[in-house]
């Protein structure tokens, strides 16, 4: 083939021909020259030529792209036959798509988060570590500052190591008193931007000089932060702003997109300058993760269990405390988005089932097609066409449907990302999704794949065309197409089987999340407000605004009930602190009670709804060195004072070596500091013993008790018009926060299940129509030969229910082998959950068979005669 | 195409008429008709070339940059389209060659037939 002789095909045809009749010519000339007569010469000539025309076809063939101008053919002709079903042709085509833009959105999403590097310095070479107790259940811990000097100093594995906490706060403020926020903030050490290997936009970043406790307060400031807050003035670098009051001097502004350890985090502070010198010799104050950059050539495991011997040693030198003896480490990324693998592979393959039924549906209407068109495929085979030609009329038809879903889909999968950002503001590097070209590429190799996919498996199933048996076969139809029909079937049972996978996917998420949204907190929940904040100064100053403020609180109109907690119940761990009982002998080496230290208020727990089941609360006048009392839970009463009555017994706060005892008064009920862990023990205090600056006010009320944010916001701010707010929320709201996930991986996975199940039935139903109008005369022979309408409606029925049956016992066994995969994603239910299993095998069952009723009743319907005629 | 119905060794032509083109346009440069008749006279009128075969298999010679063409004037004064060996077409022609001894002489072998130098 030749394409400049394509392009010019009619000139090289007038020139083949002009040397046709020269050589015509030539031949006559000869003949003449041998004594024929002039007219026998021309006929001999043109009988030893032959056919002049044959052989210009011949060149004008071997000159043309005979694939793309039969596949323009082929094309028009699948055009044509698809716009002849166009219901089951638009059915298809939408779930191709669908299928098509989930799968590409997913697999965007999952390339994106999980294998996008990310955008530091040799970011294969950062790790994280914490600390590690592999005999406990929760088994990485964050790492108390005092074990993170000691790794860095003997450990050989890292280039540079760093700490930082994730979770420090400020209130800030630009100067003295105006607009205060309260802010997100990590305290670093000073090499943690060089170990990223992020330079900063404006200014520097910490050195060594400011990372020590005697340092000038200074601060580096995030980029979304710097243009919110301070209008992006790169002038801004060398001047102070206000944390908590002090004036900290701007020392450098991150690029945008830099946010690291967390998304909310503003700025940055030293992790020396800002920690307490007791925090920082602590062992067992777990407030850091660790990031290292690992020495070229050094392995995660190999630094790992250089740390771990180190760890050993330190928990043998502690071993009153709360030292776990291992060390954890990981790769930066892995840390990043190991709570998404599980999910977003779930996501992805439940988004590639959707495809694959996409496909399988589509090859179903080809085989379909294919049937209907044996007898014209046998004669023209009988005519001598080839079975690659024939083939590839099938193959069009698929790609037709495949690349216009494709088109769709890119559509879709751009929506759908979109949708995702949105609605997943949360999720870890969820900035980093975009459809790029690679994304492009997926989606078109998808396509092709598909469209090869949903054409191939028909083709092939075929086998070659057994011209003479499918001439004899189609003329009288009673026994045609079994084979075909078989292949349908075959394809419908692996696509029940995929839909019963989904459904039992979707099934077991939802009531997780069912049973997640029904966990007692051990609070009240409903009208419920909360609005943190966190007090500065001395103690005295605080316990004053304190008792002050909630009275005015509880005269506030509205307002039921009121307390004062550290932090409410649902919204995380805050604090823990261990103790020792002072009445038990020194507890085993290692053995270490660990509550979460909560304070509050005299009247919290009557106000939050959570029993007082033994003693007293506090009282009014206990307070500063008055209170040393404390409440446990119920939890932390069974566990540190097995077979014993907690109540008179006293604890002893490690961490507050200087601080009396706390007598235990009164047990009250356990409360969830989050919705999905378990209880754990807890530790109150009076909130008039003054030792947190953390508080939350708490406010139950009967109407809607969103209405009183304003009032009690006005009512701090008139207190103290410096003091930062947090969001207030109600109780509903931190819990539809902690469950947005598990409620957004339900919600998905239902509708992919849907709309397998949707095209799954229509595929049922496609096919047992199809058996119907084949089994026409059949069933009027065995009516006019007195089989019973009902007879015929069970029989058609058990045709069309089969496929769904085994299609049932192959999803169910599918779903019992990969449902382990999901654990992770389960709260409170067993992988293999049976009434789930169940509900979902009656569901399909009754879908199925109201798929099936319609042909089947049609069928019993038929009037024998008429039946019959329609030969 | 090659006709059964004219000769039995047509079959033989088809694999080898590229070759024998090559070989005939060696001599210097021809059109169509020359090539048949040189073709046909050289093996002693044995080996007929179906004209149905011969122009396909020129233009598609011509696509193979291993003959080149021309508009010129035949020894008849008619405008004839003349064809000419190219270097590449050399080569391939003396693959082709060798590739047919070889082909001949295990043909020849198989028959049975004495070939000269085989010891025999």
């Amino acid at each position: 083939m030749n394409w400049r002789k394509l392009l010019h095909r009619n000139h090289s045809d007038a020139d083949l021909s002009q040397e046709i009749r020269l050589h015509l010519a030539e031949e006559m000339e000869e003949n003449v020259t041998r004594g024929m007569a002039p007219e026998e010469a021309r006929r001999q000539a043109y009988i030893k030529f032959g056919s002049p025309q044959r052989v210009r076809e011949t060149v004008w063939q071997q000159n043309s792209v005979a694939f793309t101008e039969s596949l323009f053919r082929d094309l028009k002709y699948a055009l044509r036959s698809l716009s002849r079903t166009p219901g089951f042709t638009l059915m298809a085509l939408l779930v191709m798509a669908l299928g098509i833009g989930a799968n590409s959105a997913m697999f965007t999403v999952v390339r994106s988060v999980l294998f996008k590097p990310l955008p530091y310095k040799d970011a294969g070479r950062l790790v994280v570590l914490y600390q590690h107790d592999p005999s406990a259940k929760d088994q990485d811990n964050y790492v108390a500052p005092g074990n993170f000097s000691d790794w860095s100093q003997h450990a050989r594995s890292f280039e540079s190591m760093a700490m930082v906490t994730p979770w420090a706060a400020y209130d800030f403020s630009e100067k003295g008193g105006s607009y205060p926020e309260k802010i997100d903030a990590a305290w670093c050490s000073w090499n943690m931007f060089s170990i990223l290997g992020v330079p900063p936009a404006y200014g520097r970043t910490f050195n060594a000089l400011d990372d020590r406790p005697d340092a000038n307060a200074t601060v580096i400031l995030s980029w979304g932060f710097w243009k919110r807050r301070l209008g992006g003035d790169p002038s801004i670098v060398g001047r102070a702003i206000f944390l908590r009051g002090l004036p900290y001097t701007v020392i450098g502004i991150m690029p945008a997109g830099f946010d690291y350890p967390e998304k909310q985090d503003q700025v940055w502070t030293p992790a020396h300058h800002e920690g307490s010198a007791h925090l920082l010799q602590s062992r067992d104050d777990h407030e850091y993760k660790v990031i290292a950059r690992l020495r070229p050539g050094t392995t995660v495991a190999q630094s790992v269990s250089e740390l771990d011997a180190i760890q050993k040693r330190i928990q043998e030198e502690f071993p009153g405390l709360p030292v776990e003896p291992g060390v954890n480490g990981r790769l930066l990324l892995d840390d990043l988005v190991g709570d998404y693998k599980t999910p977003l592979y779930t996501l992805l393959a439940a988004t590639t089932c959707v495809l694959l039924i996409a496909c399988l549906n589509v090859a179903n209407l080809l085989v379909a097609r294919a049937s209907a068109r044996r007898r014209e495929v046998a004669i023209r085979s009988a005519l001598g066409a080839n079975r690659w030609r024939l083939i590839r009329e099938q193959l069009a038809e698929s790609f037709l449907l495949a690349c216009a879903g494709g088109g769709i889909g890119v559509g879709l999968s751009s929506a759908a990302l979109t949708w995702i950002r949105h609605v997943q503001q949360n999720m870890v590097r969820v900035d980093s999704i975009s459809l790029d070209a690679l994304a492009l590429l997926f989606v078109m190799g998808v396509t092709l794949g598909s469209g090869l996919l949903a054409g191939i498996i028909p083709a092939l199933a075929a086998g070659r065309p057994r011209t003479l048996e499918a001439l004899q076969e189609s003329s009288r139809s009673q026994s045609g197409g079994r084979s075909r029909a078989r292949l349908r079937k075959a394809l419908l049972a692996i696509e029940v089987g995929l839909t019963v996978v989904l459904l039992i996917t979707a099934g077991l998420l939802l009531k997780s999340y069912e049973r997640l949204r029904s966990v007692d907190m051990g609070c009240a929940t409903g009208n419920v407000l909360t609005l943190q904040f966190s007090l500065p100064g001395p103690a005295q100053k605080r316990v004053a605004f304190l008792s002050e403020l909630i009275e005015r609180v509880r005269a506030l109109p509205g307002v039921k009930a009121a307390g004062l907690v550290t932090a409410a119940p649902g919204t995380g761990w805050w604090e823990d602190t261990p103790v020792t009982v002072v009445e038990h002998p020194p507890a085993a080496k290692g053995a270490v009670l660990d509550p979460i230290a909560r304070s509050a208020d005299p009247d919290y727990f009557r106000a939050m709804q959570i029993p007082l089941l033994r003693g007293r609360t506090f009282s009014e006048a206990e307070r500063l060195q008055n209170a040393n009392v404390a409440i446990v839970s119920k939890r932390a009463a069974e566990e540190f004072f097995p077979g014993e009555d907690a109540i008179g017994k006293h604890l002893k706060l490690t961490q507050d070596p200087d601080t009396p005892p706390l007598e235990i008064i009164g047990i009250v009920g356990d409360t969830r500091f989050h919705i999905s862990e378990d209880v754990w023990p807890m530790l109150y205090q009076p909130v008039y013993r003054g030792s947190f600056g953390q508080t939350t006010v708490m406010v139950r009320s009967d109407q809607d008790v969103e209405n009183l944010a304003r009032p009690i916001g006005q009512i701090i701010s008139k207190m103290d018009p410096d003091l930062a707010l947090g969001e207030a929320l109600t109780m509903e709201q931190i819990i539809d926060r902690s469950t947005s996930s598990a409620s957004f991986h339900s919600r998905l996975i239902l509708i992919f299940a849907v709309i397998a199940l949707i095209s799954a039935m229509a595929g049922l139903y496609g096919v047992l129509a199809y058996l119907v109008t084949q089994r026409t005369s059949e069933i009027g022979i065995r009516m006019a030969l007195g089989a019973q309408r009902h007879e015929v409606l069970r029989i058609m029925l058990i045709d069309g229910l089969w496929p769904a049956w085994i299609g049932l016992a192959l999803g169910l066994a599918g779903a019992s082998l990969t449902m382990q995969l999901v654990r992770k994603m389960l709260y409170d239910v067993q992988p293999l959950d049976w009434p789930v299993f169940a509900a979902v095998s009656l569901m399909l069952s009754l879908v199925a068979a109201l798929a099936c009723l319609i042909p089947a009743w049609q069928a019993s319907r038929f009037a024998p005669m008429d039946a019959l005629r329609l030969e | 195409m090659a006709s059964a119905k004219k000769h039995g060794n047509s079959e033989m032509l088809k694999g080898t008429l590229d070759m024998m083109i090559l070989r005939t346009l060696i001599t210097g440069d021809a059109h169509g008709h020359t090539i048949a008749k040189v073709i046909e006279r050289t093996s002693e009128e044995v080996l007929e070339v179906e004209e149905g075969s011969l122009y396909p298999a020129l233009h598609r010679l011509e696509d193979r940059r291993w003959v080149s063409s021309y508009w010129g004037t035949s020894e008849n004064n008619r405008k004839a389209k003349f064809y000419r060996l190219t270097a590449t077409g050399k080569k391939q022609l003396t693959l082709e060659t060798s590739r047919w001894r070889q082909m001949a002489r295990a043909i020849a072998l198989v028959m049975g037939e004495k070939i000269a130098g085989s010891g025999e």
